[in-house]
């Protein structure tokens, strides 16, 4: 499997995954802990990737996602975005409203 | 890198456009761009668009490019 498949597989069985530098716990890039703050706010389940430990997941999700940079945050298989658009779905109330739709809150 | 760097090659991909780029440190980058080109788009693909005029620096010398896309309705 190469790494565009594997990726394809994660998105696929996560309904709600964020591609991140570090975890949740420990982020390790202002943005992702922005994202994965966001996520833990809304109380939503994510399952998180630590780019940081994989090279090829690092440089394959961007080109996974045609999205030069990390976080990426996928919802049903769809690139929802980074950490400006999540942080404006968010604060416009479309997050929740998407989480609610696709029934993960 | 720096600001008008950026606001340059923003606008030689969106002639048209208004925008803004500030930064603190020349290495994390905001930018505002109205354009009515981006009628109808997602977000996502807004901000494709302006990464692709901004090219390969994406990710190295820029660090981070925060980015509020916005037709002129929308910025009122």
């Amino acid at each position: 499997m190469n790494t565009q498949q594997k990726i394809q597989e994660q998105v696929n069985s996560h309904p709600v995954i964020l591609y991140m530098k570090g975890t949740p716990t420990f982020p390790q890039c202002g943005f992702s802990s922005r994202v994965a703050s966001v996520l833990k706010y809304l109380e939503v389940e994510f399952h998180s990737v630590n780019v940081l430990e994989d090279d090829e997941i690092r440089d394959g999700i961007k080109v996974f996602a045609n999205w030069p940079t990390i976080p990426q945050l996928y919802v049903k298989g769809e690139f929802i975005g980074g950490c400006d658009i999540v942080t404006e779905m968010f604060q416009s109330g479309e997050l929740k409203q998407l989480m609610e739709d696709q029934q993960l809150l | 890198m720096d600001c008008q760097t950026i606001t340059k090659r923003i606008l030689n991909a969106l002639p048209h456009a208004e925008v803004e780029v500030k930064s603190d440190d020349n290495v994390h980058f905001f930018a505002t761009v109205i354009d009515d080109g981006f009628e109808g788009m997602s977000r996502v693909n807004r901000h494709r668009k302006v990464y692709q005029a901004i090219g390969d620096d994406m990710g190295s010398a820029i660090h981070a490019l925060a980015l509020t896309t916005q037709t002129h309705e929308e910025s009122q």
